[in-house]
């Protein structure tokens, strides 16, 4: 019986992989073959989604786009028996040979894709829950100290030592301790965190339970968006698993220690991706930031230390336990240890997930692996990192993708998104939405956020409008001293990185800000 | 309060109390109670503002503030279909914005409206995390990528022949 993988992740979905596999099914039926269909995660090759597999001696036979027309010519063409010699035009050969894929340094998504997502034994085949075991046998100043060498920051942007956040959680004194996951992934232009809670669950679960250990909390929330309805059932499937084979529950992997996994769902609110918000949502209250201190470390969740970190920091966790620190931080440049999983989208040709060490540049992702724009018009700007990250000119492709770098740029690396804009965009639109965005997502606890974000939309609109050449510079002046206040002034990331699109915009595309460009 | 009520009503009023009471005792019980609710009604009905309040020991003005604060919930219950059309910034170097003023043309509404023949709900969200297959929406519970105007009209036409067959058989 020929094995053949159809992916189930979101995106692949939603180009019809559902459409695909039925008619795969059917077509076998049909012709009496008999096939056991695997429902993998994603490659993150979604240009060739969906993306088919065979499995042959010689590895997996990758074939896509497959349409569900295309299935009758596919076996015609005998794909399943053929492997890489079939004759079929979306025949692409070996997955791993593709250069795509085989350029990249797959740490954190070293599974997804290529396993069955519940499948515990497909799991650990793969190198799943060494880690944990790993982890089971140290003391928890010993798990902390090999996060702290590892060199891992805080992946969801903010980019904090998380070895530094779980030691401030370890040390502190509690009759409970919570670790809690920030799966609201909000920012445009990001997916990576869904794709492995879909691809990989057990990869976050893992993560997560090595840090109850670490740090001594017994009770874990992953708070995922509503916009993810695939991953809470995904994970809620494998935390059950898990809890039947003791990967979780009342004494882990026979440690002694007790630890649980709860899945929440957020309700649609961006700030919610704030941790203090996303606390007070937990809470059941309204999502309206938390001044700091008290750390959430300190006084989390419920009032009690929390570690509170985003997918892809817990899900790096485990390799690092399993390879140990030396292995991680030997990835990467500067400060900026280990890899990022970049999300190359929007205009882009081949878009999809690429996990490199840090230090890679712009250029690199956007030609090398994303092909160019989708339209064939030359790339103008990039926004890196989320609606709060700055828009990328073509005259700094060539930096280093590095926290530090970055930063000195006026840019962020943020999640590692990259939204691809071709000469088509208008600057002065996108610096509009940016303000608009913020004033809808705003809790509103903050004057320079709430009322900020909607007098910069307004004075925006005015410089569009602005024939005079007079007013127009007294208008870019207030947009920037607006900016300088949300900057500086703002409690939470909301406010105070909003400005930075604006801007990037206003710095490096000036003349979309002209009423001839608007005209 | 005290106004007699159809059976309906009852029903309903003692189905929210069966949800709430199921969820009580959760910490933070208030946004699982929320998506149970709309879970079943599809949205969240102004009488299981005091349902909730008085299972949590909260204020009335505490609750509705929880609801409003979150765009997932609705305070009023949708058409027949929900259509959501991605904005974020992904969709738009992709398109979006025409995708936006298309559908709205053709269902004769703006977002947050539902469409004269109440099939359609329109409604905007931020991302779906599809950023590499935009323009994006969601159709009820199925995410579409690659949307044009024409997968939009083929997926609306659909809807509307669903509605149409409906009723024909209720008639």
């Amino acid at each position: 019986m020929t094995r053949i993988y159809v992916p189930i992740d979101s995106s692949a979905l939603s180009l019809g992989a559902d459409r695909v596999a039925q008619a795969l099914q059917r077509e076998a039926e049909q012709r009496g073959t008999a096939i056991e269909m695997v429902r993998n995660g994603s490659r993150g090759m979604f240009w060739l989604e969906p993306l088919v597999e065979v499995e042959t001696p010689a590895g997996r036979v990758a074939f896509g786009p497959v349409r569900p027309q295309d299935v009758a010519a596919l076996f015609d063409a005998d794909f399943l028996a053929q492997g890489t010699d079939c004759s079929h035009p979306l025949c692409l050969g070996l997955t791993e040979e593709l250069s795509y894929l085989k350029k990249q340094e797959r740490l954190t998504f070293a599974r997804v894709g290529i396993t069955d997502p519940l499948s515990l034994d497909d799991y650990t085949a793969h190198g799943g829950y060494r880690g944990l075991r790993n982890a089971v046998g140290m003391t928890g100043a010993d798990i902390v100290r090999a996060v702290t060498e590892s060199g891992l920051r805080g992946r969801g942007g903010a980019a904090f030592p998380t070895g530094i956040k779980w030691n401030t959680v370890l040390n502190a004194q509690a009759t409970q301790k919570y670790i809690v996951c920030n799966a609201d992934e909000g920012d445009s232009g990001t997916f990576s965190d869904r794709m492995l809670m879909e691809g990989d669950p057990y990869c976050l679960i893992e993560g997560m339970t090595i840090a109850g250990l670490a740090v001594g909390a017994t009770l874990g929330y992953i708070y995922v968006r509503s916009e993810y309805p695939h991953s809470v059932k995904a994970l809620r499937a494998a935390i059950e698993r898990a809890r039947a084979t003791g990967y979780l529950g009342e004494d882990v992997l026979g440690s002694g220690q007790a630890f649980e996994l709860e899945v929440r769902m957020g309700a649609g609110a961006y700030i919610c991706g704030e941790e203090t918000s996303l606390l007070e949502s937990l809470e059941g209250k309204r999502g309206i930031v938390r001044f700091k201190p008290p750390l959430p470390a300190l006084q989390g969740l419920f009032g009690k230390p929390t570690v509170i970190n985003n997918v892809m920091t817990f899900a790096s966790v485990p390799i690092i336990l399993d390879r140990g620190a030396a292995f991680y931080q030997n990835y990467g440049m500067g400060r900026s240890r280990g890899t990022l999983p970049f999300q190359l989208t929007g205009n882009l040709k081949h878009g999809g997930l690429v996990e490199k060490a840090f230090g890679v540049t712009l250029r690199e992702l956007l030609h090398d692996y994303g092909g160019g724009s989708a339209s064939g018009r030359p790339i103008r700007a990039v926004q890196v990192g989320g609606p709060l990250g700055a828009y990328v000119p073509e005259s700094q492709f060539d930096v280093p993708l590095d926290y530090e770098a970055y930063a000195a740029i006026q840019a962020m690396v943020g999640h590692g998104g990259l939204v691809a804009f071709d000469d088509t965009v208008d600057m002065a639109h996108m610096a509009r939405y940016a303000m608009e965005f913020c004033a809808a997502e705003s809790c509103g606890k903050c004057t320079p956020c709430r009322i900020g974000s909607t007098r910069g939309v307004e004075v925006i609109d005015r410089i569009i409008a602005e024939k005079d050449d007079g007013d127009r510079e007294k208008n870019v002046g207030l947009l920037r001293s607006l900016c300088d206040t949300m900057l500086a002034g703002s409690l939470c990331a909301l406010g105070g990185m909003a400005p930075f699109p604006v801007l990037s915009a206003l710095n490096h595309f000036a003349e979309d800000f002209s009423a001839e460009r608007a005209a | 309060m005290n106004a007699p009520q159809s059976p309906q009503a009852q029903a309903r009023v003692q189905r929210i109390w069966e949800i709430a009471q199921a969820h009580r005792q959760m910490p933070g019980a208030l946004l699982p109670m929320l998506h149970a609710l709309q879970d079943e009604f599809r949205y969240v009905p102004d009488e299981a503002v005091a349902v909730i309040a008085a299972t949590l020991n909260l204020s009335r003005a505490e609750v509705h503030g929880v609801i409003s604060f979150y765009q997932h919930f609705r305070r009023h219950a949708p058409g027949r279909h929900v259509v959501q059309i991605c904005r974020a910034e992904a969709c738009q170097s992709m398109g979006a914005a025409a995708l936006e003023a298309h559908a709205k043309h053709v269902l004769g509404c703006d977002y947050h409206e539902t469409s004269a023949d109440n099939a359609v709900t329109l409604e905007p969200v931020y991302c779906l995390g599809n950023c590499a297959c935009g323009p994006s929406m969601v159709v009820d519970d199925e995410v579409v990528g690659r949307v044009d105007a024409a997968t939009f009209d083929a997926y609306v036409a659909a809807l509307r022949a669903e509605l149409q067959a409906n009723a024909r058989e209720a008639s």
